[in-house]
């Protein structure tokens, strides 16, 4: 028995007395559960908001006929809801695409992404024709065709001739390749392709393999 | 009833009835009847309950929206034609809700800097502070889903830009991207669930943030253009000298702050709610086009300030967290701020320098960015940007040295 003159303890009957110890195992216990149970709820809602299975399973390969593009012209084809950049370039502007390395981020497009075939100084499987995902690698606008190298007011001095990104600036040289001081990180990117004739490009693919 | 007793209130009748069984009259007369607020409010004092105004606008125009809007990418923009072509006075709400929006805005930036006049943000209000910020961030969240509702060119790029942003993060960057539009690009999924948010999520939690900022205003009790505790020195009855009751005293200058605020508004409202290009852009008036960026891509006017901080930096990363730390600093105000002095009446020329020139940063980079990115908007740009974290990231130091002028006991009050 408890000496009650010292502890202040009240004597209590058996039916009475607390047992902290259970009350105490029985709230962790019970909070645990419950936390557990919690969790496991949320997993199904945040995971609702994944892409579904209609979303992931439309992204199949697509053709373009580019037999009508002339040279120096820009051609847009859609692909997994994005826009893809063809462009017929001259043999002058490619031959210029090796003369501006200096004022490139990612010259040799180490750090950015393309299909092997694509890690060249054209970034092209052809160097006549530019494959690119016409989205900005900044935050996904998509760039404008500037193909001239002329100055202006956006894209100052030394433009070497390319795509300029309205929404924040971003440069880009006629290979899709970043220029330094803007606010993109790499290069634009290049999407898998290959060409099935001579006047049909299939982009999604990297060969005539389904 | 001759056994009628008193209720605890003192109330009797069918308000001793209610009040018996719901504290209605106890609630009325702490929050507002009998809430003490100090007497020498100015007119920076109106701008909290007009933005309670433009709360129930918005509720009350967004409920209507929804009776006619579709939330698709097949139907949505023809139904925002519909419903400003069709709807009988359909314009008009519509107009009232996009004119709203960005009437919380100006309201909720001018309350703010009320708050670093005055010093609002100090010791005992920084929960108070914490609460009206979290309704900023949230304010922020629901104008930006609510933009890409009428589905237009702006709408789409707009929100490509946005949730872009936290494809930045490392690592978890890209799924993060996916998971927030469902899709690998803005679409139905995306618009879909933004309405969700827009129209159920986030009013609740709004809602429950105004209940929240208003409760812990009226346990903590307002402050004043002099920045002294009215609480300190108190009457016999025991409210405070310098406070008088918010009924009928308040209710009544708050009703004058809305009517002024309803005639300013119907004016934009009836002949200018574009307002040039500014409240709702010329670009969302095209329906949204996945393969093209309009040639001019800005958000509306009350993001401009954080954007023109993002295209600044030459890093995307950098950016992104600069901007993210350019909002989220201000909840550290009520620590950075060393002051023992609350109002700018009693404070140094330091600390009313960085004020100004954090004000003209502000509204500089605001400007800056809704225009298109050029070499010397990018320079003034940085600088701005500059200024505007040096105001935060100094004031531990400029605060603490600043030459204080002594604060009087009671508030400055001329009767009128």
């Amino acid at each position: 028995m408890i000496d009650q003159s010292d502890t202040g303890y009240v004597w209590m009957s058996e039916a009475e007395q607390v047992d902290e110890g259970r009350r105490h195992f029985l709230l962790v216990a019970t909070s645990a559960v419950g936390a557990v149970g919690a969790v496991a709820t949320a997993v199904p809602f945040l995971a609702s908001w994944q892409p579904s299975a209609r979303a992931q399973a439309s992204g199949g390969p697509v053709e373009a006929d580019i037999s009508k593009l002339q040279m120096g012209e820009l051609m847009k084809v859609e692909w997994r809801g994005q826009a893809i950049y063809v462009v017929r370039r001259s043999q002058e502007m490619i031959d210029k695409l090796n003369q501006h390395d200096g004022s490139l981020r990612d010259p040799k497009s180490d750090e950015s992404e393309q299909p092997d075939y694509a890690k060249n100084v054209a970034r092209a499987r052809n160097p006549e024709y530019l494959v690119l995902i016409g989205v900005c690698t900044h935050l996904g606008c998509a760039p404008m065709p500037k193909f001239a190298a002329q100055a202006d007011k956006e894209v100052g001095a030394d433009w070497p001739g390319g795509f300029y990104c309205p929404c924040h600036g971003s440069k880009f040289d006629l290979s899709g390749r970043v220029l330094k001081d803007v606010p993109a990180p790499l290069n634009l990117r290049v999407p898998p392709y290959y060409f099935s004739s001579d006047n049909t490009l299939v982009i999604g693919l990297d060969k005539g393999v389904a | 009833m001759s056994t009628e007793t008193k209720s605890s209130a003192g109330t009797t009748g069918l308000m001793g009835w209610i009040d018996a069984r719901f504290p209605l009259t106890k609630t009325w007369k702490e929050q507002w009847g009998e809430y003490y607020a100090p007497k020498n409010f100015n007119f920076w004092y109106y701008f909290g309950s007009i933005a309670l105004l433009v709360l129930v606008l918005q509720i009350v125009t967004g409920i209507f929206l929804t009776m006619n809007y579709k939330p698709s990418s097949e139907g949505a923009f023809a139904s925002v034609e519909y419903i400003m072509r069709d709807v009988p006075w359909g314009w008009l709400i519509r107009y009232m809700h996009s004119t709203g929006a960005s009437a919380f805005f100006i309201v909720v930036y001018l309350h703010m800097f009320r708050g670093l006049m005055y010093g609002s943000y100090k010791n005992p209000r920084e929960l108070l502070w914490i609460f009206g910020m979290l309704i900023y961030l949230v304010l922020m969240a629901e104008a930006f889903m609510g933009y890409l509702l009428p589905w237009g060119n702006m709408s789409y790029w707009g929100a490509q830009v946005i949730t872009n942003l936290f494809g930045a993060i490392p690592y978890v960057g890209s799924s993060l991207v996916e998971w927030i539009r469902g899709d690998y690009f803005i679409s139905d999924v995306t618009l879909n669930r933004f309405f969700a948010l827009h129209v159920i999520a986030l009013p609740l939690a709004l809602v429950f943030l105004v209940v929240a900022h208003l409760l812990a205003l009226h346990e903590v009790g307002s402050n004043n253009p002099d920045g002294i505790e009215i609480k300190k020195n108190k009457g016999a009855d025991g409210h405070p000298l310098d406070g008088i009751p918010s009924h009928p005293y308040y209710s009544v200058k708050d009703f004058m702050g809305f009517v002024f605020f309803a005639l300013i508004f119907a004016g934009i409202l009836f002949f200018e709610p574009t307002v040039n290009n500014l409240f709702l852009e010329k670009a969302n008036f095209d329906p949204a086009d996945r393969m093209q960026t309009p040639a001019e891509i800005a958000p509306v006017w009350y993001f401009t300030p954080y954007y023109a901080i993002l295209r600044a930096v030459p890093n995307k990363l950098l950016g992104v967290i600069l901007m993210g730390v350019a909002v989220m600093i201000f909840f550290l105000l009520p620590w950075l701020d060393r002051c023992k002095v609350k109002s700018i009446r009693y404070r140094g020329w330091l600390y009313k320098s960085f004020l100004t020139v954090f004000v003209i940063s502000f509204i500089g980079l605001g400007y800056i960015g809704m225009h298109k990115p050029t070499p010397l908007l990018t320079l003034e740009a940085r600088v701005f940007s500059t200024i505007y974290f040096a105001f935060f990231l100094l004031m531990p130091w400029y605060t603490s040295v600043d030459k204080t002028k002594p604060v009087p006991d009671r508030v400055t009050f001329h009767a009128h």
